[in-house]
């Protein structure tokens, strides 16, 4: 079916990673370049949005340049550059935007916009070589927490959002709470394993009026006050028991919602993505309550649940090939709804 | 000789091109759109209306700071894509000379200012004998110790930038020296001035990889100032 080769430069600088990669028909990945700052925003607690912005233009070209030489290609083999445009810090997307948007004009390449959660969901494209649309996933990390129905290749709609904190953000900030430091997902993923998640009841977020959206910011009060209960009565906590009641609170809500609307929605297959994807537990967890509904439960490895271009460029392929096209006019956009679009398609 | 010259440090987007001593084109806006939605579009645009090769350039000077953050980012990135594309350096050329390039041949002292906000003023002075030359290097300082240092020199001062709308006031009741403002045509940052420098400074070497541009902020992340015990993401 496939009548030639497309390969894609792809380019996402939306957080605090800058990096580039080289993907071959959505797929097959030439190579995954990052350059990560975590140790600089580590000293702050969190990402500093100025200081990320500055990283990304000291190092965008070398990225680009690492990502094209180990792939073998140079730009002349590029059929299509894909650049995350949202959401994300305006100041640190509009690095990848402008860089992605000049080498295109430049070079003569077509361009494509792509939306950093349809880059998570499509990571599972990549490690999965035979997953097809339909299916249901999970998008969880720092910045985003949405359940996702894949009806079809860059088609989606909403089932569930946050509405409050991000999943990751609630690991942030309760890791902060009890001394473990930034970023806390790995660093209670780590300490949970020692304590048991059964020590502290804490509350499992409900959200009025709708049975699939999420809610993490009573469940961050609770551990706040358990944490001042402590204090005040001059009791020591335990650190692993505190995050691993926690985690299982957070991974809990995110299981039962989710499940509850694969199988509402007749789904088969469900799979999620995003840097929470990572966390041992919540893998575990959601293995688990698949295998027992006979759900298919797919899941990308780390390096591409963290943020990354191969991502970007599976779901720029797909984009791609159905003639659609962004301008050197596309701008960064901070508050991007999956499914927005700022481009054309190409008359068939 | 072609050299493409950008500038977006400010208000004003503006791109020129640059050929042999002419200036075959430029582009500006002082409109409400954001520079993503602007400068590389203009480009496009006299690049098509100028049927310009590309390949043919040899340079790309850019208004390389001080200036608004993003504004700055969004020129270097443009700058380096096509640097990256084409294989051509960057002449990194300081906002503040490119303003006061504005007004070649002027016999003032020549001050550009540029709203830094904190009250304060990118600036520096500059005049032309018959080169452009620093009387006193791009800094960011209080308006009022600008204009004290104004006073010694007593020399006659010409103002630009988008500085002047913002302390018109304090210049006119402080500044004891003959004062002028530069015309609204040489008000504001261009990219043909950006371009005719960075030419001069292409012949004299003075331009580095696409690689390893950046801007030059004048200042550090607020983050970095207040240092990470004091400063709360």
């Amino acid at each position: 079916m496939m009548e030639k080769d497309v390969t894609i430069l792809a380019i996402e600088s939306s957080c605090d990673e800058t990096a580039a990669a080289v993907v071959r028909n959505g797929r097959e990945v030439l190579s995954n370049t990052i350059y990560s700052q975590i140790d600089l925003h580590t000293l702050y607690g969190g990402v500093v949005p100025e200081i990320a912005s500055r990283k990304h233009i000291e190092k965008i070209n070398q990225v680009i340049k690492k990502s094209l030489s180990e792939a073998g290609v140079t730009l002349k083999d590029i059929d299509a550059i894909a650049v995350t445009y949202g959401p994300g810090l305006v100041g640190a997307l509009l690095v990848g935007v402008a860089e992605a948007k000049a080498i295109s004009f430049a070079a003569g390449i077509p361009l494509v916009g792509v939306h950093h959660i349809e880059g998570h969901i499509s990571a599972n494209y990549i490690e999965h070589p035979d997953l097809k649309p339909p299916f249901m996933c999970l998008v969880a990390s720092g910045g985003h927490s949405h359940l996702v129905l894949v009806k079809d290749y860059g088609e989606y709609e909403i089932i569930a959002r946050t509405r409050d904190d991000a999943a990751g953000e609630a690991f942030d900030k309760v890791a902060r709470a009890i001394g473990l430091g930034y970023p806390g997902g790995p660093k209670i993923d780590k300490i949970s394993k020692e304590g048991n998640p059964d020590a502290i009841p804490f509350p499992r977020g409900k959200v009025e009026g709708s049975e699939y959206d999420f809610s993490f910011s009573g469940l961050k009060s609770a551990v706040l006050n358990y944490l001042n209960g402590c204090r005040m009565k001059g009791e020591e906590f335990s650190q692993a028991d505190v995050a691993a009641s926690f985690q299982a609170a957070v991974v809990d809500v995110l299981v039962t919602h989710s499940l509850h609307a694969v199988k509402e929605y007749g789904i088969k297959t469900f799979a999620i993505a995003g840097g929470v994807a990572s966390n041992s537990h919540l893998r575990e967890a959601f293995e688990k309550a698949c295998k027992e509904e006979g759900i298919e439960f797919v899941h990308p490895s780390p390096v591409l649940c963290t943020d990354n271009a191969a991502m970007i460029g599976s779901a720029g392929y797909y984009e791609f090939i159905k003639g659609y096209r962004s301008g050197t006019d596309l701008n960064a956009v901070p508050n991007l709804q999956i499914g927005e679009k700022q481009g054309v398609f190409l008359a068939k | 000789m072609k050299i493409i010259g950008m500038d977006s440090s400010g208000l004003v987007a503006s791109v020129a091109v640059w050929n042999d001593g002419i200036i075959q084109a430029e582009y500006t806006t002082n409109y409400k759109k954001t520079h993503s939605q602007t400068l590389l579009p203009m480009l496009e645009e006299i690049q098509k209306m100028t049927e310009l090769d590309l390949n043919s350039i040899d340079a790309i000077a850019i208004a390389s700071g001080p200036g608004s953050y993003t504004g700055l980012r969004i020129g270097s990135a443009t700058a380096k894509g096509i640097g990256l594309a084409l294989d051509k350096p960057i002449i990194e050329v300081p906002t503040l000379e490119g303003l006061a390039y504005n007004l070649w041949g002027c016999r003032d002292l020549i001050c550009p200012i540029m709203d830094a906000r904190r009250k304060q003023v990118y600036t520096g002075i500059y005049e032309f004998d018959p080169d452009l030359s620093v009387i006193m290097e791009g800094c960011a300082m209080q308006i009022d110790e600008l204009i004290d240092k104004l006073n010694e020199f007593g020399a006659e001062v010409i103002f630009l930038g988008d500085g002047v709308p913002v302390y018109r006031d304090v210049i006119e009741s402080r500044l004891q020296n003959e004062y002028r403002f530069a015309p609204p045509h040489r008000m504001y940052q261009s990219a043909g001035s950006i371009a005719a420098l960075g030419a001069e400074y292409f012949k004299e070497g003075k331009y580095v990889s696409a690689d390893d541009h950046a801007p030059g902020y004048f200042r550090k992340s607020q983050a970095e100032n207040e240092g990470p015990k004091n400063f709360e993401v």
